[in-house]
């Protein structure tokens, strides 16, 4: 045994990576039901859908805090209560809202589900909006952004997201003192009465369900129009974009490190140009072995880690670059970035990386699809930006096909670095 | 119920199987019984620092991560105070590649002078940005060195102090290597779309002829039990003041762990949780307060740490904790609450093992507490706690000798 040779391997290409099909049902009253089964375990995963992100408020903060706040109380129970009630059953109910849609996702042992399904009627269906719930919710929030103010990686997000977006676009407007101290229980409740009903849900549930798992969901919120028809306008709104492009900003005078962005706009995944960035982020800095950690990290040891990545808004993409690194080597940190994307304009991806990230990325998303929750967060996504299987097995033969030629072209269309912005917070 | 096998290779190598054809892919896991807890007190961080340079190449293969990623694998590792784990997930074809790079690099690593001076400054990034450029970031420094004397989780994983790191030599890392990252103080985990024969087979084969090395025999000074409460002030740039109470519990192993757990989710395990009701919604004293414990193997700490509602006195946020801990050493809890937290467990445990690579890092810790198989009777150690264990150990843990308390001042306001 020659412990120097590598073994032999199977090379990603010839991976067969599919997507397992869903189920779909329609609920009485119209709502869609995506289903993953997998009775491996007795576990399930439960989650709807509403299109109740940043992007439809039209006061700053409003969509998080109604979000939140359906869950603290409802008419009949208050927030103890319930969660008293959903805790006892050794369950999660998380929720999320995010910058198009807001979830709420309940994960829970099989036999459970039954017990739990009136309680997140009540809940999804009949929140309060006491006062009380918001004055804690609004102090606790300015609480929580002032600590968070003081980190220099929190305010940089803030900053690069403003320039790329403009701070009245929901992709760069930001939380404020101002903006929680104006939030009111009607505007919230106005909110969630125009965006959290009946014909603006979906479901998507995952697991082990329960034999009646469709009769349940029908009982429970198929059998009514529970809070009424909802038609939402989508309009698409202007970015305003910074003008200038280079910013440094003392946060913390004491600061030992500073948090560098180096970002750019870029189309939105309906582009084609989209996946084939998905392959050049990662050469980038999208993986342990890409060229900003080999260089910046592992060869000069500036920052314990770098990474690039594509946004996934809906409207429009952004390519930023983020590092926290040494406060006196954030200026060299932002050289070595410009060197390595123009790198990759000046010269083809030799052949052996690229196969390397080829083979790294496949190996990445089978690991990614492996059980019923993984698969149903990638339809999920499909599903939510009005996407079909056609849309993952396009990416998949464009890792597997993509060339140094194109990604070179691709380099030399958005890797300019004067179309960067650049950004220090120390 | 996790299946596996389990088998020990002639140089003291203990290989655990756990075959799962409902995957596509393949874990491998290293675990080597080596911690913070083990290091001199004057280079603490090397644990840790050694998990970097695993990474720097080996004898035979200088780039560890090359090769695995053109197999389509990913890997990472992690230390902590007691132990230092390796994993790397890929698709299960391609798992002899996983051997190959495992098991040269437990081998030999090849002490590379280059690869440790980037990795010190690596690791000194790391340590700026989570514990000296944020705020409160110092705050666990401070705590271990309040509530422990002797046992070496004084200090925390990432080392006590930069220097520490700053000057570890490459004589330091070749010693500390064959002391410590020997077949015989290691256990590999292998588990998803494998056999036990071919992992048997792949073992023996790539793993079989590393010298066993000598077995670490742990000579670690216990902590003595606390006599006197602690209490340390600080004042920093943070926009709040902050309020961390840590009280000494038990060794992992001890069976009063399993009480000293389910009182961490009593005070602090989600939003109907005790601390968070009564503090944060009823009197709104706080901001936000958890309450947890740190799982550690020697004699841990449970924390309750929480930040104060601006205007709040200190001394007033003190003593509404103090009467949620009175409480629980004064009445019996209902059975339908402790119920609850039972539950609670039971789901979370659940929901852990429903990931390859969870079950494969768990296989390997319980194997390190003595056999893989506590894994599966794990849970019945908390079927079996009682309200009156809980009230019994309350009154034990936070006696007031055993507390250690930090007041964190902010000296600037909002």
């Amino acid at each position: 045994m020659n412990r120097k040779i590598a073994p032999a391997i199977k090379d990603a290409v010839e991976f067969d990576v599919t997507l397992k099909p869903y189920e779909k049902f329609t609920l009485d009253n119209g709502i869609p039901v995506y289903v993953v089964k997998s009775d491996e375990q007795d576990t399930l995963q439960l989650e709807f859908i509403f299109p109740a992100g940043s992007w439809y408020e039209q006061e700053s903060q409003v969509a998080a805090a109604t979000n939140f706040l359906i869950k603290n109380g409802s008419t009949k129970h208050n927030a103890l209560e319930i969660n008293e009630s959903i805790e006892y059953f050794g369950a999660y109910l998380n929720r999320n809202s995010y910058h198009e849609n807001a979830t709420y996702t309940l994960h829970c042992l099989t036999r459970h589900t039954e017990d739990l399904l009136p309680l997140l009627q009540e809940v999804i269906q009949d929140p309060a909006f006491t006062a009380d719930e918001l004055a804690t919710y609004q102090q606790n929030m300015k609480q929580r952004l002032a600590v968070n103010l003081q980190k220099c990686d929190f305010v940089a997000n803030r900053y690069i997201d403003k320039y790329l977006f403009g701070e009245f676009h929901p992709y760069g407007r930001v939380s404020t003192m101002m903006a929680y101290d104006a939030l009111q229980p009607e505007s919230l409740r106005a909110f969630y009465q125009k965006h959290y009903s009946y014909n603006n849900c979906k479901i998507f549930v995952a697991g082990h369900l329960p034999e009646n798992m469709i009769a349940l969901l029908n009982k429970y919120f198929g059998s009514t129009q529970w809070n009424g028809e909802s038609t939402l306008l989508r309009p698409e709104l202007p970015i305003q974009t910074a003008d200038e492009k280079k910013h440094r900003i003392f946060n913390d005078e004491n600061g030992v490190q500073g948090a560098v962005r180096v970002a750019r706009h870029f189309p939105n995944r309906y582009h084609p140009d989209f996946p084939k960035m998905m392959v050049l982020n990662t050469i980038l800095g999208g993986y342990f072995g890409s060229r900003l950690m080999s260089n910046i990290r592992e060869e000069k040891g500036y920052t314990y880690g770098i990474h690039s990545q594509l946004y996934n808004f809906r409207q429009t993409s952004a390519l930023n670059i983020q590092t926290e690194a040494g406060r006196d080597v954030c200026e060299a940190t932002i050289e070595e970035i410009y060197k390595e994307l123009q790198n990759l304009q000046n010269e083809p991806v030799p052949e052996e990386e690229l196969s390397l990230v080829r083979n790294y990325m496949i190996g990445s998303i089978l690991g990614d699809l492996d059980g019923a929750f993984q698969v149903i967060q990638r339809w999920k996504s499909l599903i939510l930006n009005d996407l079909d299987e056609n849309y993952f097995n396009n990416n998949i033969r464009i890792i597997k096909t993509i060339t140094a030629e194109e990604l070179q072209h691709l380099a030399k269309q958005y890797f300019t670095p004067s179309d960067f912005y650049e950004l220090v917070v120390i | 119920m996790i299946h596996f096998n389990k088998f020990t290779l002639g140089n003291g190598l203990r290989v655990i199987v756990h075959e799962d054809h409902t995957t596509p892919m393949a874990v491998l896991n290293v675990l080597y019984d080596v911690g913070a807890r083990d290091e001199d007190p004057a280079r603490t961080g090397f644990a840790h620092l050694f998990e970097h340079l695993m990474f720097g190449g080996s004898v035979n293969i200088p780039d560890y991560d090359e090769p695995l990623q053109m197999a389509g694998g990913e890997n990472n590792a992690f230390t902590t105070n007691d132990l230092t784990n390796y994993y790397i997930q890929l698709p299960a074809e391609n798992i002899e590649t996983a051997f190959w790079l495992e098991s040269d690099r437990m081998l030999s690593l090849a002490f590379d002078e280059k690869s440790l001076d980037v990795q010190r400054k690596v690791v000194s990034e790391e340590f700026k940005e989570h514990y000296i450029n944020k705020p409160y970031g110092d705050v666990w420094h401070k705590m271990r060195e309040l509530a422990y004397s002797t046992h070496p989780y004084r200090w925390m994983t990432i080392g006590k102090e930069l220097s520490h790191i700053e000057t570890a030599s490459l004589e330091d890392v070749k010693a500390f290597f064959f002391k410590y990252y020997r077949p015989v103080n290691a256990i590999l985990v292998v588990g998803g779309k494998v056999t036990t024969a071919q992992v048997k087979a792949l073992a023996e084969k790539w793993f079989g002829d590393i010298p066993s090395g000598e077995k670490y025999q742990r000579q670690i000074p216990q902590e003595p039990a606390q006599t006197a409460a602690h209490k340390l002030e600080v004042k920093a740039n943070v926009p709040l003041d902050a309020l961390y109470k840590c009280y000494h519990i038990y060794k992992r192993e001890d069976p009063r762990y399993y009480a000293a757990d389910l009182i961490s989710d009593i005070l602090g395990g989600g939003s109907s949780s005790r601390l968070h009701q009564v503090l944060v919604k009823e009197k709104k004293l706080f901001s936000n307060i958890e309450c947890y414990h740190f799982g550690s193997l020697d004699a841990g700490l449970l924390a309750i740490e929480g930040k104060l509602v601006k205007g709040v006195k200190m001394k007033d946020a003190e003593k509404a904790i103090q009467e949620e801990l009175s409480k629980l050493q004064q009445t019996v809890i209902p059975e339908r609450e402790l119920q609850k937290v039972k539950n609670r467990v039971e789901s979370l445990l659940a929901f852990e093992d429903m990931s390859l690579l969870n079950r494969a890092n768990n296989l390997a810790f319980y194997e390190l507490m003595g056999d893989a198989a506590l894994m599966n009777t794990e849970f019945t150690h908390y079927e079996v706690v009682t309200t009156a264990d809980i009230h019994r150990e309350a009154n034990i843990i936070f006696d007031e000798k055993n507390s250690n308390t930090i007041y964190y001042y902010a000296d600037n306001q909002i």
